[in-house]
């Protein structure tokens, strides 16, 4: 009975894990490099919910001294960068990390700067799709201007 | 300290309605755009600190027409991109054979370090000056330009800082020219400083 009900439970956790990690895509994980004295780095990544349950992504875990995620809202030309708790990925819909908003942030790099064509490996949390193991691309800073 | 920040605030917000209104109200604009508030008094005299550690005035660091922004090197987002759209900039009019300054001005004086500002300006153009001070003398300069800044007072170490993200063009002779948001492209920021250089030669 025993060894019945783990197999069991086993089967279940594994369909749960594949239908999770179905549900959910992640592209473009990328970093941009930083100054050898730099302090904090920004990651951005796109997500992408492909199921038909909308989803939160609640956290990130990666090997730095600290790892949040932020979002930057401007009021009358001020600036100001929050913490976020969560951000919600509703079914079927795709949110973007992209400069000038939403992003991730790597603190407390001391001495160990994001140098091009390193990777940065990570966890990202969802509510249900569970954990979902990514790597960032160190990439050079692109020329283009956004908001 | 709150007083002197709200202040500030109403002062920046001050100068903006004024802005409107002048713009509003003025028959003749500059032909450049969007130009400088009349009456105004923003810049002027600042003592700062350079990236090789030395004290610096204004005087030192805006020999030539300069983009004038403040921000903070730990913020990995805003102040980079501003700062690259600077550079930017300087590069396009480079390509024209203008000469511009490009400066960027910490309002993070704890952690931001002469090191750390030259580091983080070499990044986006090699000729970028990185200023940061003592909390006064940045206190002062941020109010000399009417900006905005105040750090957050949760964390010792992970702290952020909300800023004013304006850029500033500022002649050495006759001061502010105009100053540009932070959805201004290289471009336009490009164009619109190579008109008011026209206009002082």
């Amino acid at each position: 009975m025993k060894p019945h009900k783990l197999a069991a439970l086993a089967a279940f956790t594994l369909m749960a894990s594949t239908a999770h990690a179905d549900s959910v895509s992640i592209e473009n994980a990328r970093a941009f490099a930083t100054a050898p004295t730099a302090m904090a780095g920004g990651g951005f990544l796109t997500i992408t919910n492909t199921g038909d349950q909308d989803d939160t992504l609640i956290g990130i875990r990666a090997d730095f001294p600290r790892v949040e995620l932020h979002t930057t809202e401007f009021t009358d030309g001020v600036a100001r960068m929050m913490h976020l708790d969560a951000i919600p990925v509703p079914a079927g819909e795709t949110v973007s990390l992209e400069p000038g908003g939403l992003h991730v942030m790597f603190m407390g790099l001391r001495g160990n700067p994001l140098e091009e064509g390193e990777t940065i490996p990570a966890t990202l949390i969802f509510e249900n799709a569970g954990e979902v193991e990514i790597t960032f691309d160190i990439v050079k800073r692109d020329m283009a201007h956004s908001n | 300290m709150k007083a002197v920040i709200f202040g500030t605030t109403t002062l920046v917000a001050a100068a903006a309605i004024g802005l409107y209104v002048w713009q509003s109200t003025s028959g003749t604009p500059n032909p450049c755009g969007t130009t400088a508030i009349a009456g105004s008094t923003i810049g002027g005299p600042f003592e700062l600190v350079s990236e090789t550690g030395e004290t610096v005035t204004d005087a030192d660091v805006i020999t030539k027409p300069t983009l004038v922004y403040f921000g903070y090197t730990f913020c990995p987002d805003v102040c980079p991109l501003d700062s690259m759209r600077n550079a930017q900039a300087a590069y396009m009019l480079e390509d024209q054979g203008l000469d511009i300054g490009t400066l960027f001005i910490s309002v993070d004086p704890q952690r931001d370090t002469p090191e750390v500002v030259r580091d983080f300006t070499d990044n986006f153009h090699e000729d970028m000056i990185g200023l940061t001070g003592s909390p006064e003398q940045v206190r002062a300069a941020s109010r000399a330009y009417k900006t905005y800044y105040q750090a957050h007072e949760d964390d010792p170490e992970f702290y952020l800082v909300d800023h004013s993200t304006q850029t500033y063009l500022m002649f050495p002779e006759t001061g502010l020219a105009t100053f540009f948001r932070r959805d201004t492209s290289p471009e336009e920021i490009a164009a619109t400083t190579a008109c008011f250089m026209g206009q002082l030669t």
